[in-house]
């Protein structure tokens, strides 16, 4: 019994779970700004798998792993448009259409992989990106094993989230892409543009979920393997719902699912006998009943999955 | 351009076209034509990726082609590769029918395949090997409804989104067949897989020296079956009644939870014997992590055939030819056969947006002329 109190408490798994919540946690808010425009944005997993695979693309070529950063954010981003044209300007169903991107990037990335490297499976590896360590924080007890050293994309993405629930709640774009999402109709009449409104906000969770997808391939490993995003756009989804589509409690809910699963690997490594199959389907459990208790107090936005045509002449 | 045009119209062959046209663009026939056209548009766009990785097209298509209908025995495994996903496709299909999106086929059929290899192993020789096919496959069946009726359960009654629900379902399926093959079934040896299932109570081959079993003829009788059930029953009319619109179904007396329910359970048995058509009828046992995503081609076969029972087999036929195909471009023109996860994921898309289908229809100025509400 202490040996399991031990494992379950261990600070470690605080830092762990901070680590593993970053990609998560930056495709749930890109999630809440797709939906919060009124595009269901299925496709996030393959946003980040195309984002990992372009973040190891760009360090490969540049040598430079910021440059593949950079790579897998237009790389997320073009998937994001991807969608949009779709979803918006096409009028295909947006979860079907979603659906087939996650097919396409798992195809495609796969491809290029093999194309470009010789190899299926995994890519070569590449320069990832160095830890980085707050001067004072990092001498700090407790707080310093928490958050004192990690890879520069976790803070980036502290800071992106809490700068995204400013976005979205404190400015006139904000309202704008919530006006888009609740009632397209009123969003028009006021002068809205609603189309361009879920073509940036479609693109830039695009641009999120790539990030999201760095942090795995540059940050966590310095290499690409095949499908390496491992459903975590879907649970990306499923925090973005817990979280109420908002940045703040998508961290929150990322948090939840990221604390099983770095529970789940430290058990793995603990002298715990448990099967390693079963205890890998802990965070897939918890995302269903996490959904499951979520979605009865959570309101989607309005006019979530419909297509707005606007009533004014072209 | 326009001079063109304007000359067929007034020529004597316009008459032909136009009829063509008007045909072409009638509500069914332009489905079929729009999805032809759009799995030609995925091929247009591999053939530019595959020249433009270095490869030769011609090279590439010839042994897609030679593969899938090569001679007999590559036809049969076209058809071996299709008869799971004819399966899966009428899984997705059923469950698009009242409008539930069903990602979990590929979980379902590990759990179903793994249902009736216990039961062909645990019954043993003392019961006839006919008893034991059926058994199992009501087992697969059984079991890949379980496992869908969650998430039916909590769709219904709570409103949790059904795609995530089944797809974090799929890693469970996976891992606890997983782990049940390597605690209780293992057969010593490197591999993670349960020892082969007696000759006597396997799927029987259906052309003899080759890889195709009956397991495709259970699957045309799936798609019939389905089809009665949907067109034919009260119980079917009302799982379409609650795909169209769930509101009025409800306010016309429709039991939508039950509903719902039923129709992610029919889905999830149908995708469980996916799971038991390979493993009874083409590897012969359960091997973990046997399936190369069945159960997402399956959405691919479904979004192509319009989620209606009949059009599951061309569209399956067609994936299966993909499949097939593939590993031959693969092995003999060494041309990575992901290249088809690419192709599937393309149409998927292009099927899915109808306004990109009109775009296509309009162009042949003749089709939205005389096709449009005559």
């Amino acid at each position: 019994m202490r040996e399991i109190l031990d494992v379950i408490f261990d600070i470690n798994n605080v830092t762990a779970t901070i680590r593993m919540a970053t990609p998560i946690a930056l495709a749930a808010m890109g999630g809440a700004f797709s939906e919060r425009s009124g595009v269901i944005n299925i496709g996030l997993e393959g946003m980040i798998l195309t984002g990992a695979f372009c973040g190891v693309l760009g360090s490969y070529i540049s040598g430079s792993p910021w440059l593949g950063v950079l790579f897998a954010v237009v790389g997320g981003g073009l998937m994001g448009a991807t969608l949009a044209v779709f979803a918006i300007k096409l009028k295909a169903d947006h979860v079907v259409s979603g659906v087939g991107l996650n097919i396409l990037a798992l195809g495609l990335t796969s491809w290029l992989m093999q194309v470009l490297w010789k190899n299926r499976g995994t890519s070569v590896s590449v320069n990832g990106l160095p830890m980085f360590s707050i001067p004072v924080v990092r001498d700090v007890p407790v707080l310093g094993t928490i958050l004192g050293t990690h890879s520069p994309l976790v803070y980036m993405m502290l800071i992106l989230i809490f700068l995204g629930w400013v976005v979205m709640f404190k400015t006139p774009l904000g309202l704008r892409i919530r006006m888009a999402g609740e009632h397209p109709e009123a969003a028009d009449t006021v002068g809205i543009n609603v189309h361009a409104v879920q073509y940036f906000s479609v693109i830039l969770s695009g641009c999120l979920a790539g990030l999201g997808g760095a942090y795995l391939s540059l940050a966590q490993l310095n290499w690409f393997s095949m499908n390496m995003s491992a459903g975590r756009g879907y649970m990306a989804l499923a925090a973005n719902i817990f979280g109420q589509w908002n940045p703040i409690g998508g961290l929150g809910a990322s948090f939840l699912f990221a604390f099983t699963d770095a529970l789940q690997m430290r058990i793995q490594t603990s002298p715990i006998k448990l099967p390693t199959d079963i205890i890998q389907m802990l965070p897939y459990i918890l995302t269903i009943l996490v959904l499951a208790g979520a979605v009865i107090r959570s309101r989607p936005p309005a006019a979530l999955g419909r297509h707005y045509e606007s009533g004014r002449a072209a | 351009m326009g001079t063109r045009e304007g000359d067929l119209s007034r020529g004597p062959a316009a008459r032909v076209v136009r009829r063509a046209a008007g045909w072409l663009a009638r509500p069914g026939v332009s489905d079929i034509a729009y999805s032809a056209v759009a799995v030609l548009l995925a091929l247009v766009i591999g053939a530019i990726l595959i020249a433009a990785s270095g490869y030769s097209v011609i090279d590439a298509y010839a042994n897609l082609f030679d593969g899938a209908f090569g001679s007999i025995y590559n036809l049969a495994n076209t058809l071996m590769m299709a008869t799971p996903l004819l399966f899966t496709g009428l899984s997705v299909a059923v469950a698009f029918q009242c409008g539930l999106f069903n990602v979990g086929a590929e979980g379902q059929l590990y759990v179903g395949g793994l249902a009736s290899a216990v039961v062909v192993l645990v019954l043993g020789p003392a019961v006839p090997g006919v008893v034991r096919v059926l058994l199992a496959l009501v087992a697969g069946a059984l079991a890949g409804a379980v496992l869908a009726a969650g998430p039916g359960y909590m769709k219904a009654r709570l409103g949790a989104h059904e795609v995530i629900t089944t797809i974090m379902l799929n890693y469970v399926g996976i891992l606890l067949t997983t782990f049940l093959v390597k605690t209780y079934l293992k057969e010593p040896g490197p591999v993670d897989q349960t020892p082969l299932l007696p000759v006597g109570a396997r799927l029987p081959e259906l052309i003899p020296g080759t890889r195709v079993s009956w397991g495709i003829v259970l699957g045309v009788a799936a798609v019939v079956a389905v089809d009665y059930i949907l067109r034919r029953t009260s119980v079917g009319y009302e799982i379409q009644a609650v795909g169209r619109n769930a509101a009025a179904a409800e306010y016309a007396g429709v039991n939508v939870p039950g509903r719902i329910v039923l129709a992610m359970v029919m889905s999830g048995a149908i995708a469980g014997l996916a799971g038991s058509s390979v493993v009874m009828g083409t590897l012969y046992r359960f091997i973990t992590n046997f399936s190369p995503g069945y159960g997402f081609t399956g959405i691919a076969v479904a979004v192509l055939a319009r989620n209606k029972p009949w059009g599951v087999l061309p569209a399956a036929l067609l994936f299966g030819m993909l499949q097939s195909g593939g590993m031959s471009m693969q092995l003999f023109a060494r041309i990575p056969a992901d290249l088809m996860t690419l192709v599937q994921g393309i149409v998927i898309l292009f099927v899915a947006a109808p306004a990109l289908a009109s775009m296509f229809l309009a162009r042949s100025r003749f089709g939205a002329r005389t096709g449009g509400r005559g």
